[in-house]
């Protein structure tokens, strides 16, 4: 008996090790710099938002992000959300007493965050059945920078710059991906002919072979001694560099720290339900423990008749 | 085994209602069941999967309440629910990796069954029902992975419904009934939608027959060994095996919470939170993990056999993977139930497990190089396990003595320490 249980708890072990191996399918073509790894605050059973960190993340969306991708998912008032980037318990002074700060469409900073938006909203038709565009309100999502698609394309020498409401969890490890791609800008290696407009980086996905130098190629293959790079192009040039953005807490105006709160902010924005679910998550398992500590114990007292 | 009634109904009310519909008097003799008082932790996943469809059914009805089945509103209904819907994330989440939970349970209770030989004789019935149960399964997890109408979503549906053209003369007419048009589009979605929710009310039918049946020939036993004296080798179901799979359940919904709470996208696929994009093909298409080693052996024939093509062949194979075990009673030829009476089966068993844990790995791999080869090997493998290993042994292998009873298997277990009742073995599918 002790030895089929044994064969039976190491296959069990086995098939967790296998579903482990198995769930992180790799994608084919080119090869890619794997991301580096970042300590998170969202890390962990007990992680959470760093308020300050998705503040100064919405100001880089706001200032650099937004000129080409949009946040369709998001809207004003999430921001003023609880676990939101400027939720508030309770109003600042002079704001009158009855007012309740914490509902985000009564927050005064989402408000002004919404109103003075960089676009607006296209709204109507109105009574002479014509659209119009107006200033945001909180229940606004967020407006992007195009209109449609096409708009988009014809600004972006054809390429489309993806929304990025999920893009941390539409990418394998997102949140260190997108730290990765955002700073991992690299001069192209001399065996590759980067075309105009389109900039190399090491952890974007793409295939480095169509773009060798053909003197380093030879019948579709490198020759001895060269390798393909890793990594692809892509159409987005560096967005982000030294002292861009102003920050008004005294954090550091690096690429690295603009990367950093970005990608936390793009993190709340795919997930703004995170904290939550992680609180709720540590009393159900601890209530589920207690629970089952419970039932071993009857379990024990019912069974003892019988062994 | 089904057994005397012990219920006596003691209410005016209940009596009345015992001559008109036995209803409280089912429902007595079903917690009194005679179940043989060795049953291990391997058992409870039966339990755990009844929990599972139920939380399955209640999510998913109310997921239905705000999902829109439409290809240009269904990615944003999810994240909807997602984002604006009370609890809304919950319901998805938990619903999500049901699936995941549901299927790593059923895989547990398969291969349970198939170690200690409960499709043997009088359980044949049992068993098959519990295949067409993992069919429906198989088939609603399918199209409910469609419904968020991301990239995997589309593509897998594109795969999958494109499989069914390798049917010679009618294959290309059952691809477009599927598909409601001439490409995975609206209308697929559609059906998918009104199929998703009408198959798990199948599978809680075949459930119901399934219970019923081994209500019938009485649940199988570690020992292998038939009920012989009710009074000694059983226990009543309740409260001894309430208790026990209660236990069991909760500490499975401990797994189930971390991978929701913590980790609730560590099973899915990064590209399905990608909206559909009929125009870009995913580097590499994969389906969700349970289903890795059926697309292993889909993808391991990549060659003609005769007049069948690679791609029938692979089709062929991997619906008779599952067609297999519904004859699986008449192939193994021993007399002997349980594989812990069996030393040499039970090392093929395990091999089979490591065949079955390997073609679940390189059905996540591209189908390249040694990951074709080894894929083929396993689903030799796999094959040669039920065609000629099982019908094999039973006529060459000399297993050890039987117990004559299953109290005198308890009994004799109960002298050397105890080994069934520890905890950490109901754990260990947790790891």
């Amino acid at each position: 008996m002790m030895k089929t249980m044994n064969i039976l708890r190491s296959f069990a072990v086995a098939a967790a090790a296998g579903l482990a191996a198995t769930s992180g399918a790799l994608a084919a073509g080119g090869e890619v710099k794997h991301p580096e790894h970042q300590h998170w605050h969202f890390d962990g059973a007990f992680g959470t938002f760093d308020q300050n960190a998705l503040q100064r993340g919405y100001q880089v969306y706001e200032t650099v992000c937004s000129n080409c991708h949009g946040l369709d998912l998001v809207a004003f008032r999430n921001l003023g959300q609880k676990g939101g980037p400027f939720y508030l318990d309770r109003c600042p002074e002079g704001f009158p007493e009855e007012l309740d700060c914490s509902n985000p469409n009564d927050n005064p900073i989402v408000k002004a965050l919404a109103s003075k938006y960089k676009y607006q909203v296209v709204d109507g038709p109105d009574d002479t059945g014509d659209m119009f565009t107006r200033a945001a309100i909180p229940s606004d999502r967020i407006p992007g920078p195009f209109a449609n698609e096409q708009l988009a394309r014809l600004a972006n020498n054809n390429a489309l710059p993806p929304d990025l409401s999920l893009i941390t969890k539409a990418r394998h490890a997102g949140p260190d991906y997108v730290y990765s791609l955002l700073v991992g800008y690299e001069e192209a290696p001399e065996t590759v002919e980067i075309a105009p407009g389109q900039y190399y980086n090491p952890y974007f996905h793409g295939d480095m072979s169509q773009a060798m130098k053909p003197e380093f190629m030879h019948d579709g293959h490198p020759v001895d001694g060269v390798k393909v790079p890793v990594g692809g192009v892509l159409a987005m040039a560096p967005p982000l560099a030294d002292g861009i953005i102003e920050y008004g807490d005294g954090s550091p105006q690096t690429v690295e720290q603009y990367a950093k709160d970005v990608t936390e902010f793009l993190m709340w924005a795919a997930e703004p339900k995170m904290e939550a679910r992680k609180a709720l998550g540590v009393m159900s398992i601890i209530y589920l423990i207690i629970l089952a500590g419970i039932l071993y114990w009857s379990y024990r007292k019912i069974w003892a008749d019988q062994h | 085994m089904s057994h005397a009634s012990n219920y006596q109904p003691s209410t005016g009310v209940e009596k009345w209602l015992d001559k008109r519909l036995p209803i409280i008097r089912m429902s007595a003799d079903f917690m009194d069941f005679p179940t043989p008082k060795n049953l291990n932790y391997w058992w409870t996943f039966g339990g755990i999967l009844t929990v599972c469809l139920m939380i399955q059914i209640i999510t998913g009805i109310v997921l239905a309440m705000h999902y829109t089945p439409h290809t240009s509103l269904a990615f944003e209904s999810v994240e909807h629910i997602m984002r604006d819907v009370n609890y809304g994330w919950l319901m998805r989440y938990v619903h999500a990796n049901g699936a995941s939970m549901f299927f790593l349970a059923v895989y547990i209770h398969m291969f349970r069954g198939l170690y200690y030989g409960s499709y043997k004789e009088p359980r044949e019935v049992t068993w098959m029902l519990g295949v067409v149960i993992f069919l429906l399964m198989m088939a609603t997890a399918f199209m409910g992975y469609v419904l968020p109408w991301g990239q995997m979503s589309y593509w897998g549906a594109t795969v999958i419904t494109n499989l069914f053209s390798a049917i010679p003369i009618i294959g290309d007419d059952i691809r477009t009934l599927l598909w409601g048009g001439f490409s995975v589009d609206n209308p697929t979605l559609n059906r998918f939608f009104s199929l998703h929710y009408l198959l798990p009310f199948a599978i809680f039918g075949v459930v119901a027959l399934h219970i019923w049946a081994f209500h019938t020939s009485g649940n199988n036993n570690p020992s292998g060994v038939e009920v012989k004296d009710v009074k000694k080798d059983t226990v009543p179901f309740h409260p001894y095996y309430t208790v026990k799979d209660g236990f069991a359940i909760v500490v499975f919904l401990i797994l189930f919470a971390a991978f929701v709470f913590f980790n609730p996208n560590s099973l899915g696929h990064p590209d399905n939170y990608i909206p559909a994009n009929p125009l870009a093909t995913p580097p590499l298409i994969v389906p969700e993990w349970y289903f890795l080693p059926f697309y292993a052996m889909l993808r391991a024939i990549t060659f003609d056999i005769f007049f069948i093509p690679a791609k029938l062949g692979g089709v062929i194979t991997m619906f008779a993977s599952i067609l297999v075990l519904f004859v699986l009673p008449w192939l193994d030829t021993s007399k002997v139930r349980s594989m812990r009476y069996r030393p040499i089966a039970q090392m093929w068993f395990g091999l089979f497990v490591i065949a079955c844990l390997a073609l679940g790995f390189f059905g996540g791999k591209p189908p390249e190089g040694w990951y074709v080869i080894g894929s083929q090997i396993a689903t030799a493998y796999y094959f040669g396990f039920f065609l000629i290993i099982l019908p094999l042994l039973g006529i060459l292998e000399t297993p050890k003595p039987l117990p004559r009873s299953i109290s005198e298997a308890v009994l004799k277990k109960s002298s050397k320490p105890e080994t069934s009742a520890a905890p950490g073995v109901a754990a260990a599918p947790a790891e």
